[in-house]
């Protein structure tokens, strides 16, 4: 199922990537949290990030999303059959356009946003940047079969998220990402805090996402959920803390 | 290499400068901005923010630099090469400027209904009954009741004539508006409906949006872009979310370390 024929570029590859933060207020202090990572993920694979808490494997998801800024290497998402786009010197406009169309990232928490209820949160990625080809009741309808199918409860539909548990806010977070897939798909933790029958759901949508050749790159704490969607593992490498 | 949607940006602004004497208020800022972008100019009272704003809305002429927007159908002009009737017109069409203080940008001593109408019977629009419907259609839009239309601002809460004065610069379906601070004397409550409604009204209208801020969180909610100024000069420039997770700039990592979590 992952075979890749010699002709199948990958969706994101990442060269020799590094990461520092300069701590300009703690007297220039340098904190190196990633060195040297290099990776190729293909189409219709789920590659897991091993390593030890502190290892990095957020930061990767984090730079790959342009969220974080590499300090040096390469960081190459395709966004088409020949283009490639460097996320390491990418204009905050191209990298706004790969988000939109490329790639999705699910993060461990939800940034709720006042007064928007969980089902337009759910929706918006489908209306974002006034693209008229979808009706918000059309783009509604869509969202309701994400919240359904992760059992959030009807009568939570029209509330702001803010008051929802965490399982129920993460499941909110995975809905707003599947609701419009996306060739690259970035995971960091999405079963942490969820009960087994919704943690049975959402592995059966990454494998249905897998399967239906999206490329995903994720962080799972749990190796029963990994060893049901994963199907490669990448080590973290080693940090060289003294140098 | 990816900007395949529009092929020129709305505004362009290439190395504007502003000086009070020898003293410059604003230094040296370039950009592009694209349709339906949010950019939020953040910093400390002082940085130069409210002036690069009133010199991008014609409002400032800069001592250096230009700044370009794109016209219908005519592409990038320089806003500062144009004639006084032609900014006018660009002012009462495809800009708003949405005031710090509501009462700077509104007429008190008229109608809310008549402060919305005011741009398009400047246009020429004279038909009463077709005025009346739209400015109760944008009364509704901005959550305030169509039973107000005929009360004075005065009269008004100081969220409301916040919305009041958007209504008025959104009528004519402008694709740019600037804003000065739109949220700052608001009750949090009150700020964080102005602040959904704007989310929402940018996004239905693909409109583009200049705000000025000191606050991060705003800047966080509504812009994906945000430049960060101190001094005069922009320090950083970049995603939102980036500028705020992954600050570069010793002075932008002194903001967002600033703020206080609730």
């Amino acid at each position: 199922m992952t075979l890749q024929s010699l002709e199948t570029k990958p969706t994101l590859q990442m060269k020799n990537v590094s990461k520092q933060f300069i701590l300009h207020l703690q007297h220039s202090t340098v904190l190196t949290v990633l060195q040297n990572f290099n990776l190729s993920l293909y189409q219709g694979e789920c590659v897991r990030l091993c390593g030890p808490s502190g290892a990095g494997k957020s930061t990767v998801l984090k730079l790959a999303y342009g969220n974080y800024r590499a300090s040096s290497g390469e960081i190459l998402l395709r966004h088409s059959k020949e283009q490639c786009v460097d996320m390491v010197n990418a204009s905050a406009r191209s990298v706004l356009n790969l988000r939109s169309h490329s790639m999705a990232y699910v993060s461990q928490f939800l940034r709720v946003i006042p007064r928007v209820s969980a089902i337009d949160i759910v929706a918006e990625p489908l209306l974002e940047n006034g693209m008229a080809s979808i009706t918000p009741e059309h783009a509604r309808e869509e969202a309701a079969h994400w919240l359904k199918l992760l059992r959030i409860p009807e009568s939570l539909w029209h509330l702001p998220p803010a008051t929802f548990s965490g399982g129920e806010q993460q499941r909110i977070n995975l809905a707003r990402s599947f609701i419009k897939p996306r060739p690259l798909l970035l995971l960091d933790e999405p079963t942490a805090s969820l009960d087994p029958a919704n943690t049975e759901t959402v592995v059966d949508m990454i494998v249905q996402a897998r399967n239906k050749g999206i490329a995903i790159l994720g962080i799972f704490h749990d190796d029963s959920v990994a060893n049901e969607v994963v199907s490669r593992n990448v080590s973290m490498p080693p940090l060289r803390t003294h140098l | 290499m990816m900007d395949t949607d529009a092929t020129l940006p709305l505004m362009r602004v290439a190395g504007l400068s502003c000086a009070y004497g020898a003293r410059n208020a604003v230094y040296d800022i370039s950009f592009d901005l694209w349709p339906g972008e949010v950019l939020a100019i953040v910093g400390e009272s002082g940085s130069g923010k409210t002036t690069l704003l009133n010199a991008l809305a014609a409002r400032h002429e800069p001592s250096a630099g230009h700044v370009f927007f794109d016209l219908r159908n005519h592409g990038l002009h320089d806003v500062y090469g144009m004639s006084e009737a032609q900014r006018l017109m660009l002012a009462r069409t495809d800009w708003g400027f949405v005031h710090q203080n509501a009462a700077d940008g509104l007429r008190m001593n008229v109608s809310a209904g008549a402060n919305v109408c005011e741009r398009l019977m400047a246009l020429g629009h004279r038909h009463y009954g077709k005025l009346r419907e739209q400015a109760i259609d944008w009364l509704e839009r901005v959550e305030i009741h169509p039973d107000r239309i005929d009360d004075r601002p005065h009269t008004f809460s100081g969220g409301m004539r916040q919305r009041l004065q958007i209504a008025r610069n959104l009528i004519t379906q402008p694709r740019l508006v600037f804003m000065d601070e739109p949220t700052s004397g608001l009750d949090v409550s009150v700020q964080a409906k102005l602040l959904d409604m704007l989310r929402t009204l940018t996004r239905q209208m693909n409109l583009a949006a200049i705000i000025v801020t000191h606050d991060l969180a705003v800047a966080r909610l509504i812009a994906q872009r945000m430049m960060v100024m101190q001094n005069g000069q922009a320090v950083e420039a970049g995603l939102t979310d980036q500028v705020l997770d992954d600050p570069q700039h010793p002075y932008t990592q002194l903001l967002v370390s600033s703020v206080l979590q609730p």
